[in-house]
């Protein structure tokens, strides 16, 4: 399904935001991965009950942003004011995978009252030098995708792998995915890993921590990792499924974190 | 007079036969245990300088060195090493530094060393500062892709002001904020060595050569017919910019080989230059262009002349006779190369030839052979060109005098 995205204004010289939203209900904000915005059919799960906006990195479309976005401090205070342009008042639920969990977990440690609930999935973040990281910028496609995935020729995963045989289209996808890839690492490169540790003791929301047993990008070791630094916070890895689980395993994953977000009281 | 600046790249002179199978790249990742035995680099820096001193020797009219890392052609790491032992040779040759690499290195210490290195020379010194290969910044370097040419401008600014404001002064740049900017010494040329600029086409480095009337050269391994639509894009540049089309501003790389015969020429040289395009130039995209290094609008560009999805294009290894009907390397007897480059030098219209005449493997004694030849047999026919239109080079260090006689000469005969 492919929902048009709503350009919401920032201040400043900052262009747009294209932001994809639909459902309705209490609402929910997803932050991609280093591949770019998307609206995978989890999202559309999550649309059932939910009111889900899903925003694009800053620099994935307009690279001139990056001018005014020298480091995470920014990138989080652009996102306050990106929540506050959505409506967002009350606390809401908030999703990152990969390189968004990273994202999402700088913000939930910067303003901990303004979340109610957080899922991270196979979040980028942390480091362990037993343990690294892997690369996804300067790294061979073929090696990448064997980081990434499962298993590639399940019927979800190779329609995201195969691409278009228009030239535009293809053209477009390749820009797509070379600007998302450029506008993160501008962030992150070459390591990931920013002195999170030190902050997630902020965090005060309730923590659904969700990996794919075989991801071979950030190894599910840091489920445990994050778990150990967020108060109260669980985990639950996903079998047959590597850095997408969402993807990969969408119904399982769907329903783990509708019945997280639903969940009232404690564990 | 076209001048020319002996170049050398100090690669790592054996590789395995099957390296291209085995390794991953030339640069950035092939595995220096494996690969890099320190005995050996021990004989070849010292060949090297030897090499770079013979040309200095024979009368070239500058000689060069750059900077590179982790990479199997040339891994001179800082090329003020390479220059500091030139400096303290008796010499009137230039010594071009092209260039040190500013994204990755503290940019002081570069204004700094440079300054020196100024100093030591009598003068001598070009300063080249490249915004620098995405597998130097990038891949070993470690700088986010969309940052590398950021850091370059700040960088360039803060050695332009460190060489021309009055010492102690505060920069507040984004990567550089200093309280104090205030180097020791000098350089010795007023205001400061010739700046130049290098690349590969990118239309930025051409506006910023228009902007501040900076030479600039291009550095490619494809040849002079391959470089002649980017380096047209850089003359259109200059003359919208409403500059002259004095041909120092320009200056171009290329590979030299010379022997007696052309016949004699592919018996020596042709498994260098066949080994060099199959291990060399064997760099995977996702290290020559990470996402961010090359902006929207030069991709946007390449997409459209390529007309592909994924414009960045694995080329075939030209065999020696494809090399050489390219144009990438010039090789043959001294009238074979000094008819093709003198047609190349004015065809691209440079006062810089930046002659790369060892190439990787080649050994010692034909690396000097061939510097030899070129220097009694082709060199004095490249003088000429430009010598008849007077230009003055306004890009060359104060302290090189070589050969300056025939260019006083030239500009008396102008002067009449």
């Amino acid at each position: 399904m492919t929902i048009s995205p709503k350009h919401v204004a920032l201040t400043g010289n900052l262009s747009p935001n294209p932001v994809i939203a639909a459902g309705d209900g209490s609402p929910v904000v997803f932050l991609h991965g280093p591949f770019g915005q998307e609206w995978p059919g989890f999202l559309e799960d999550l649309s059932a009950t939910h009111r889900v906006f899903a925003p694009a990195n800053p620099g994935a479309e307009e690279p001139a942003d990056l001018e005014l976005l020298d480091d995470l401090h920014d990138l989080v205070v652009y996102y306050d004011e990106l929540f506050d342009e959505l409506g967002l008042t009350e606390p809401f639920d908030l999703i990152g995978h990969s390189y968004g969990g990273l994202v999402a977990a700088e913000y939930a440690a910067t303003y901990p009252r303004r979340i109610r609930k957080l899922v991270l999935i196979d979040s980028m973040g942390l480091w362990r030098d037993d343990q690294p990281v892997n690369e996804y910028v300067t790294v061979a496609p073929e090696v990448l995708q064997g980081q990434l995935w499962h298993d590639t020729t399940a019927p979800a995963v190779a329609a995201r792998l195969a691409p278009s045989e228009d030239i535009a289209e293809a053209q477009a996808q390749f820009m797509k995915e070379y600007l998302s890839v450029a506008s993160t690492a501008h962030f992150v490169f070459p390591i990931p890993e920013r002195g999170l540790h030190k902050r997630l003791r902020r965090i005060s929301s309730e923590t659904l921590l969700i990996w794919g047993a075989e991801d071979g990008l950030v190894p599910s070791a840091y489920a445990q990792e994050f778990q150990s630094r967020i108060a109260s916070s669980e985990v639950r890895l996903v079998q047959a499924a590597g850095h997408f689980p969402h993807v990969e395993q969408q119904e399982e994953v769907s329903r783990l974190v509708l019945d997280f977000l639903a969940r009232t009281g404690g564990k | 007079m076209a001048k020319t600046i002996w170049f050398h790249m100090q690669g790592y002179r054996d590789l395995p036969k099957d390296f291209k199978q085995r390794y991953e790249s030339s640069w950035v990742s092939p595995p220096n245990r494996e690969l890099c035995d320190s005995e050996k680099v021990r004989e070849y820096v010292n060949l090297n300088l030897d090499e770079l001193e013979f040309a200095d020797d024979m009368g070239f009219d500058g000689v060069g060195t750059n900077e590179h890392h982790a990479n199997v052609y040339g891994f001179p790491i800082a090329p003020t090493l390479t220059a500091a032992t030139l400096a303290r040779r008796q010499s009137d040759a230039a010594i071009c530094i092209l260039g040190t690499t500013i994204p990755t290195t503290v940019t002081m210490r570069v204004a700094e060393e440079i300054a020196w290195l100024d100093c030591m020379s009598g003068g001598r010194i070009i300063a080249g500062q490249p915004v620098g290969s995405a597998m130097d910044t990038v891949g070993v370097g470690g700088i986010p892709p969309t940052q590398v040419r950021k850091r370059w401008y700040e960088g360039m600014e803060l050695i332009r002001q460190a060489w021309t404001k009055p010492g102690p002064f505060p920069f507040n740049g984004k990567f550089n904020k200093l309280r104090n900017v205030n180097p020791w010494p000098l350089p010795l040329q007023d205001p400061h060595p010739p700046l130049w600029l290098a690349g590969g086409g990118s239309l930025e480095t051409y506006d910023y050569a228009a902007k501040y009337n900076y030479a600039y050269s291009y550095l490619s391994f494809n040849g002079a017919k391959y470089a002649k639509s980017l380096m047209q894009g850089y003359w259109d540049v200059i003359e919208k910019a409403g500059l002259d089309d004095n041909p120092y501003r320009a200056g171009f790389a290329q590979f030299i080989l010379v022997a007696d015969t052309d016949a004699e020429a592919e018996r020596l040289y042709a498994e260098h230059v066949e080994n060099f395009y199959n291990k060399s130039m064997h760099i995977p995209p996702h290290f020559s262009a990470p996402p961010g290094y090359m902006s929207k609008q030069s991709l946007e560009n390449m997409m459209l002349k390529t007309g592909t999805a994924s414009p960045f294009l694995t080329k075939q290894d030209p065999t020696f006779k494809d090399a050489v009907a390219s144009g990438a390397a010039i090789c043959g007897s001294p009238d074979t190369v000094a008819e093709q480059l003198i047609d190349a030098i004015k065809d691209l219209r440079v006062g810089h030839l930046i002659a790369l005449m060892q190439m990787q493997s080649m050994p010692t004694e034909l690396t000097k052979m061939n510097t030899q030849l070129f220097a009694e047999k082709v060199m004095p026919r490249i003088r000429d060109i430009w010598k008849e239109e007077g230009y003055v080079d306004h890009w060359w260090p104060s302290g090189a005098t070589r050969n300056a006689d025939v260019a006083q000469t030239v500009a008396a005969g102008e002067a009449k």
